[in-house]
């Protein structure tokens, strides 16, 4: 579980994030969801220290992570996995070097056993046979699913995915979202994702914060977010038509 | 942003750069990467420009003193131009064009793409991960390169006397001996390691600290080496007067 209290962020005279609560449950895919701008990228860096919160504290499982050192960072780090929008696969390596690169680091396994776990990871992208190639030679989905199987080759047990079906086919999309939920389900990940995609929202999402302007405000669950009565939230869940027309057979019910 | 910002920051980049690597194996093999990117990839513009600059040397050196000095003065002076300046100073003048601007954009395009964040997410010092392995090849391979450069400059200057007429190969081969102090040789190797992690080290930084995208890495590139050689240019002059004088 990941606790975060009363986490402000601002750059310079800018404030992004005003006093954040948010609680993400262990074994649950816990959606951060918000327009561009609201602050949903700066809040999770804030999570994985990538950038320093101003005030409040964020807990990992009661350790309070603002408080450490970047050395007392290292092991709860070992145990993330990141999923990056743009992928952040290492262009110098092949795709099976990328996703065996954390193993290669941190785990005690022999070569044939990092490789065994990686060509595992790829099976389950759905990408078996693109192991020898470079990511300059994949598509742009690919390299997200290659991404998605370095950030869990390690069994992370907190998992963050920055837009994961963003530059995705809508069936590649389902595809990554059903591995997401049943990643999460099966090692009881504490799953994080950053996401404007209302289809995953729906789909998997069980614990769901919405942010504007910086604030978290709204939080609950999928079935919750179609009748959250709060003005922005609604304006954001049916922008689209696909969204409004669900809206209008549930009313009609 | 000021110049004591810059300072405190690359050494602080320096400090962490040097710290203990996490996995022995993985940084043994970033270090052979490192050396075939900045040293065999080098020896070929090395190579060609001792060649031509050894051989310009013999022939302006003839052309300046022929008939009024000694015809060995041509092997001195190609010998003590090539050992005392442009071996150990401009081939790294060069080679910081080269491999700096390399260093620079391929760390700064890391930056940009997301991959350096990527290394820090996972637990991996991405400054020691990167650099260390850099400034260990540069370290090792700049003061190969640059006797090479000796080597290869001092042969080119024999051989364009002996096509060219200008001296005999006796009075080369006298010439290139006499008057001869093995602590110029150690001299040109101590500043090309100063130099070697002069231009690792700012390209890096200037890598490093890239935010943006491609226009910024290019000017990451264009500013490490511009950095790195008025730096190799200030402790040339430094480390000259300090063990020549």
């Amino acid at each position: 579980m990941i606790k975060v209290r009363g986490v402000d962020k601002a750059f310079g005279d800018k404030a992004v994030l005003h006093g954040i609560d948010a609680t993400f449950e262990a074994g649950q895919v816990n959606f951060i969801i918000g327009r561009s701008g609201s602050g949903k990228s700066v809040l999770t860096k804030c999570i994985v220290g990538l950038l320093e919160v101003d005030a409040g504290d964020i807990k990992y499982a009661g350790e309070d992570f603002t408080a450490m050192s970047t050395k007392e960072r290292e092991p709860i780090r070992r145990q993330i996995g990141m999923l990056f929008q743009g992928g952040a696969l290492f262009d110098s390596m092949t795709v099976l070097e990328n996703v065996e690169f954390p193993l290669r680091m941190f785990a005690e396994m022999d070569a044939e056993e990092r490789r065994v776990r990686a060509l595992e990871c790829l099976k389950r992208v759905e990408l078996e046979g693109a192991e020898g190639r470079f990511p300059a030679e994949v598509s742009g989905g690919m390299q997200k699913r290659v991404a998605l199987a370095r950030a869990i080759v390690g069994r992370p047990r907190y998992l963050f995915c920055d837009e994961p079906n963003s530059g995705l086919d809508p069936q590649t999309a389902i595809v990554i979202d059903n591995l997401i939920r049943d990643l999460t389900h099966e090692y009881g990940t504490t799953t994080v994702v950053i996401s404007h995609d209302m289809n995953s929202v729906i789909e998997i999402g069980d614990n769901i914060h919405f942010l504007h302007q910086g604030r978290v405000a709204w939080r609950g669950d999928r079935k919750g977010i179609l009748s959250s009565g709060v003005e922005e939230l609604d304006k954001f869940v049916y922008a689209s038509d696909l969204m409004r027309d669900i809206k209008g057979k549930l009313q009609g019910r | 942003m000021g110049l004591l910002f810059h300072i405190g920051r690359y050494f602080a980049f320096m400090a962490a750069a040097l710290r203990r690597p996490q996995k022995g194996r993985v940084f043994a093999q970033s270090t052979l990467i490192e050396l075939e990117a900045i040293g065999v990839q080098s020896l070929g513009i090395v190579a060609l420009l001792s060649l031509f600059m050894g051989a310009v040397i013999a022939i302006q050196t003839a052309h300046q003193v022929g008939g009024w000095v000694p015809a060995y003065t041509i092997g001195f002076t190609v010998r003590q131009t090539m050992i005392l300046e442009f071996a150990p100073t401009i081939i790294p003048v060069i080679l910081s064009g080269k491999v700096g601007s390399n260093i620079a954009s391929q760390i700064g395009t890391m930056q940009v793409t997301e991959q350096i964040d990527a290394l820090e997410v996972m637990g991996v010092r991405s400054i020691s991960h990167l650099v260390l392995p850099k400034l260990l090849a540069a370290l090792v391979i700049f003061p190969f390169l640059v006797v090479i450069a000796m080597v290869l400059g001092i042969g080119a200057g024999a051989w364009i006397c002996n096509a060219a007429d200008l001296s005999s190969f006796a009075d080369y081969e006298y010439g290139i001996q006499i008057d001869f102090k093995a602590f110029d040789v150690a001299y040109a190797l101590i500043k090309t390691c100063v130099f070697a992690l002069i231009i690792a080290s700012v390209s890096a930084y200037h890598g490093y600290y890239t935010a943006g995208g491609a226009r910024e890495v290019g000017r990451s590139s264009t500013k490490a080496v511009v950095y790195s050689v008025v730096l190799v240019m200030v402790a040339n002059l430094v480390i000259t007067q300090l063990l020549l004088t």
